[in-house]
Order: C-alpha cells, then structure tokens, then sequence
C-alpha cells in the first residue's frame, strides 16, 4: 500500500484570515519505507502527518491512501481508513489513564468490532513483541516515559497496519530511551515491512532513516545532492 | 463498537469521576423522588376520598339547593320540613330519606368542653348513611316528633367530655341547653385529617329550635336501586322545583360527587407533578452541563479515539450512553427515594400515599429520556470534534 500526495495545500481559517500550512506538497510513501520529514517548528510537518494519516483533508491537491482519494471518502469511511491502515505514534503517547496497558493496545480493535477475548490475545502479542510481555497490567502512570511509548507503538501495530506515523516519538524522552524506541521502530520496519514515517526536527534521529524530506514554510525543500524524492506515480501503479 | 463495549466505557468514565457523577445524578434523583412522592400523595388523597364517599353507603342521592359544580358558590338553602314531607312522598318511603342542618357549636359536660359540629337529623340516619352506634341507641321517630333534648355523640366528643366514661344517660349542655346523651357512635376515624369523630347528632326539630331556624342544609335520599336513581333524581328536583320556582336544585348521586372531587384532586396532582418535573428539568439541565465540561476535559481522548478509528458516531454513542446512565441511575435512586419517602409520609402524618406502578414507570421513562434528550448535543459535539485539533488540545 502506498500513500501519495500530489500538490496537496492545506490552508486554515483563523478569524478569517487564510493561513497557508502546506502550500504545494507532492510525495509518496512506499510499502516498506522509512522516511523522515524534518523541519523547524511551523514548516508544515505535522500537518502533512496529519494529512499522510487521514486525520484530516487537504484543501487542494489530491491525497490517495491505499488506492482511495480521500477527497470522496466520508467521515465514518475515514475512520475506518485510518483503524485498518495507519498506525499513530504520538509525541505525548495518548494513552488513556486508568486503562491498563493491554486494554489501551486493544483500543483500535474495539472500533473494529473484534470481541473482547481475541482482541487480548492480539494486544498480548503485540506488547511481547514490544518487550513489554510483563507489564500488561499496568497502568500508564505505572510505566516509564520509555515504556509508555512502547505501549503506543504497540497500539499503532495491533491492527497491522501498512504504515506507521510517527510524530516527534522521542520528543518526551531522554536520548538513551529515546534511542531504544527508534531502534524499536526501525526493527519492525525490517522485520515486519511496515512503512515508517517519522516526524522530527531533531537531525540525529531524522539522519537514521532511509530518506530525509526536509519542510520550510509549507514546501519541501530540494534534497541534497545524492538524494533523491521518488517522483508521484499513479494510483495504478499502486500495491496495496 | 459493540453495545456491551459502549456501556463499559460509558460506566468507567462515571465512576473515574465519582463525586462530580453522584453531584449530577443528585438533581435528577431528587427530581424523580419529588415526582413520586408527589403523584404518590396526589393519588393516595383522590382514593381516600372515594372511598369515604362510598363508605356513605351505596345508591345515595344528595339534595341540595343550587348546582354542584366546580366553580359555583354553595347557595342559601330555602329547605324546610314540609318539603322533605313532599320528598318522602315522592320516593314513597320515608325511611330512605334522611336530613341535616348544621351549626358548629360548644358542647359542655361538667368542667369539660368541646367545640364540635352539631347536626339537627331525622331518625331515618343510620339507614340512609352508613353510621353504626356503639353504645347506647340512635335517635327514634318520637325524639323528631316532640323534639326531645337528646343526643348521640361522636366517639371524638365522648372521650373529650367524658374520658373513659360511659356518657350514655349522662348530661351534656349545648349552646347552653340541655341535651342527655342517649348513645355514642362506633368511632369511624380520621380521613385526610379530618376527624370524622368529631359531631354530635340531635334531633332537627330540637335543633330548629336551637339554632333559631326551620331551614334544612340538605336532603339525602337512599335508592331502592341503582337503575332508577337518575329518574328518582329527577323527580325530586321536579317536585322541589315546583315548591320553589325561584330556586334551583341539583340531586347528585355519589358517582357524581366522585366525579367533581377527581376533578379537583386530578388537577391537584397535574399540579404537584408538574412542579416536581420542573426539578427534574432542572437535574437534566445539570446533566447537560457536565457532558459538556465531560466531553471538553475529554478532547485528547476523542482525537486519540478518533485516530485509531473511532467514527463519529462511536464517540457521540459513547458520551450520549454516559448521560443515559448518569440519568437512570439517578432515576432508580430517585424512585427508590420516593418510595421511601412516600411510605415515610403515610405513616407519619393523615395524608395518605398511594404508590402506583404507573407513576414508577413514568418516572423511570422520563428519566432515561431526560438522558437521552440533554445529552444529545454534548455527545453531537464530541461525534464532531476534529481530531487534529482534539489530539493537539492541552
């Protein structure tokens, strides 16, 4: 499955001003990928994460997610866009309080209409592929910032998803933690062939991935020489 | 989502917040409980009254001068003797036609006195309403016709005038004359905190002369039978008509009277209950209230809800289930209280409480309905949150 964005804008209305986020944006995520999108705060990263995720609609340009334009998609077809085929990372983890681990990984299963008894059994398996298989019960305030996070990206995987967005994943934690969750990620981009799409301003972390899409004031910059963004292709062409 | 799933949620998300859930239940508990209390009492007074107008025994005719209805102000009476004479020829039975002139009175015996009711009848009383003796006898046709200074007692005066005394043969004085006391009644109780206990009867004739009149307040006829009590109705009025062009009169049998009175007690209840749904208003208004704060401290939840793919109408389902919980929970507490209260009621004071099934049920219903109605918008609202900004709120 791929996710392709060809000249896609996003612009927000504040009090009836027009303010451009993403001014012309065209890229694709591949099967398999692992790209980061860097940039200074307010370039357009997360809105592009967002749009990538079908957490929301671009105001111009045409996004196609897995062979679907988004543009003709319904709210409630949306929803079941993003449970069946995007898995969120956050950089505050969302996870809900006084919810224990497992119950917070099953979350996108319930949205699913799986019942409760194989819905565990999946969080279970996700939480030990983690290296988490001891902490089902806990609570979020039960687990460090590090485990937290591997909770989250648990969550993001119970629904084997094809890609995996990351916004700012290590942005909450220390540089040791923060190491092991990128190498968690990059594990189960090897192992599993999930696409990962990490979000960051941080150069080191953004240095770590396959290829790097720089953002300034809603574009994306040119690559340095040697790299190169893979230009859109048609929906055609798409494995999904 | 499946239902069990929503109702899962729904109820962990009230007990996380327990305080703010009990404070919002409460105006919805005490909504519902004034409901049923409420109706309770409404209902409990109006059967009271039936049955006290039926325990005056059965095919009765009331006579009285003027109309019986809602809003007219009771006339003068221009009955006298001579046209209860004319009734008794028209029902053809004397003994089925009993009569009562009123005057409230003080009532002496030795040191001892008691303001009470005091009644001027025929001898015919015990057989046209239901009135038992308990000691002694009642009046007799001679005591009417020679206007004897006799009197039987209600068990009330009894014990206020002679405590545990036998009055019978005893002397008693009222309105300075003296009466002596023949017979005392079997007590009949107290009803919607009127003492029924509380009169004495005399002869009409000793009480024309005690009260300075030869007027009567009313006739009172017994019906041979149910079917032709309209008709005889009818033929009374006639003949009183006929006596006194100018006046108009109304016989009205007890259906008649049940009637008039659940009326009033109807719109009495209509009253009360409307009252105490105005509180339960108020509850809903509350409950409203805290979906809102509810769904506003909950942003970040529905954006992450949303995000693993939650539909709108999940999330609405989900906030609209936590009202309707908030609301029946409240509503079976509530109708518990009420119970309770009503119960509390009838024992403690002479309002009688009636609980009625269909009062619960109401109450119940509007209750889940008070949910469903006040948490529509809170629980629209959050289906409609936009996950990008619920995911970045703070």
């Amino acid at each position: 499955m791929t996710v392709e964005a060809a000249d896609v804008t996003r612009t927000y209305e504040l009090d009836g001003v027009s303010v451009p986020a993403l001014r012309g944006v065209s890229l694709v995520i591949e099967p398999g990928d692992y790209v980061a999108i860097v940039g200074p705060s307010g370039s357009g990263k997360s809105t592009l994460m967002h749009l990538l995720g079908g957490l929301d609609r671009p105001s111009g340009g045409r996004l196609v997610i897995g062979g679907r334009d988004v543009s003709t998609l319904s709210a409630p077809e949306m929803a079941r866009l993003r449970n069946e085929t995007i898995g969120f990372v956050f950089q505050a983890f969302h996870l809900l309080p006084r919810t224990s681990a497992v119950d917070n990984v099953a979350l996108p299963l319930v949205y699913r209409g799986v019942g409760a008894r194989q819905r565990r059994a999946k969080a279970v398996e996700v939480l030990e592929r983690v290296g988490l298989g001891h902490r089902l019960q806990h609570r979020p305030n039960q687990l460090s910032g590090g485990e937290q996070q591997r909770v989250a990206i648990a969550r993001a995987l119970v629904t084997d998803p094809a890609v995996l967005l990351a916004d700012e994943p290590t942005g909450n934690l220390d540089t040791v933690t923060g190491a092991a969750v990128l190498a968690l990620l990059e594990e189960l981009n090897t192992s599993s062939g999930v696409a990962v799409v990490l979000v960051t301003h941080d150069r080191d972390v953004a240095a770590r991935a396959r290829r790097q899409i720089v953002m300034r004031d809603g574009l994306i910059v040119p690559p340095p020489p040697g790299q190169a963004i893979p230009a859109p292709r048609r929906p055609s062409e798409d494995e999904s | 989502m499946r239902v069990v799933e929503a109702w899962r949620v729904a109820l962990d998300a009230l007990r996380t917040n327990r305080l703010r859930s009990g404070l919002t239940m409460l105006g919805v508990v005490i909504g519902v409980a004034a409901v049923v209390v409420l109706v309770a009492i409404g209902t409990g007074a109006k059967r009271e009254v039936e049955q006290q107008v039926e325990g005056l025994g059965s095919n009765l005719l009331i006579v009285v001068p003027g109309r019986l209805e809602f809003n007219s102000a009771p006339s003068v009476s221009r009955l006298s003797l001579s046209d209860v004479d004319a009734v008794s020829r028209v029902v053809g039975d004397p003994s089925r036609v009993a009569v009562t002139v009123t005057s409230g009175e003080t009532v002496r015996a030795g040191t001892r006195s008691t303001f009470t009711t005091v009644q001027g009848v025929l001898e015919t009383t015990p057989q046209v309403f239901v009135r038992d003796v308990g000691r002694g006898s009642y009046l007799t046709a001679s005591d009417v016709d020679t206007a004897r200074r006799v009197a039987v007692l209600g068990a009330t005066v009894a014990r206020a005038l002679f405590g545990d005394r036998d009055p019978v043969g005893q002397q008693v004085s009222v309105a300075g004359v003296r009466f002596r006391v023949i017979g005392v009644f079997a007590p009949l109780g107290q009803s919607l905190g009127v003492d029924r206990d509380d009169e004495v009867h005399i002869p009409v004739t000793t009480a024309h002369r005690l009260f300075g009149t030869n007027r009567i307040d009313g006739i009172a006829v017994k019906a041979p039978d149910r079917e032709r009590i309209e008709a005889l109705g009818e033929r009374i009025v006639a003949e009183l008509s006929e006596r006194h062009p100018d006046t108009e009169f109304s016989a009205v049998t007890q259906e008649q009277i049940l009637g008039v009175l659940g009326d009033i007690l109807g719109v009495l209840t209509g009253v009360l209950a409307a009252i105490a749904g105005i509180s339960l208003l108020v509850g809903g208004v509350g409950v409203s209230n805290i979906m809102l704060v509810s769904v506003r401290e909950r942003t970040r939840e529905i954006g992450l809800r949303k995000a693993v793919g939650a539909r709108p109408r999940d999330i609405s389902v989900q906030f609209l289930l936590e009202a309707v919980l908030l609301t029946t929970i409240g509503g079976v507490t509530g109708m518990a209280l009420g119970v309770g209260a009503a119960l509390l009621v009838g024992e403690l004071s002479p309002v009688p409480a009636a609980i009625t099934w269909w009062s619960l049920a109401l109450a119940f219903g509007v209750s889940a309905a008070v949910g469903i109605i006040f948490g529509v918008v809170p629980a629209q609202r959050a289906g409609r949150l936009d996950p990008v900004v619920a995911l970045r709120t703070e």
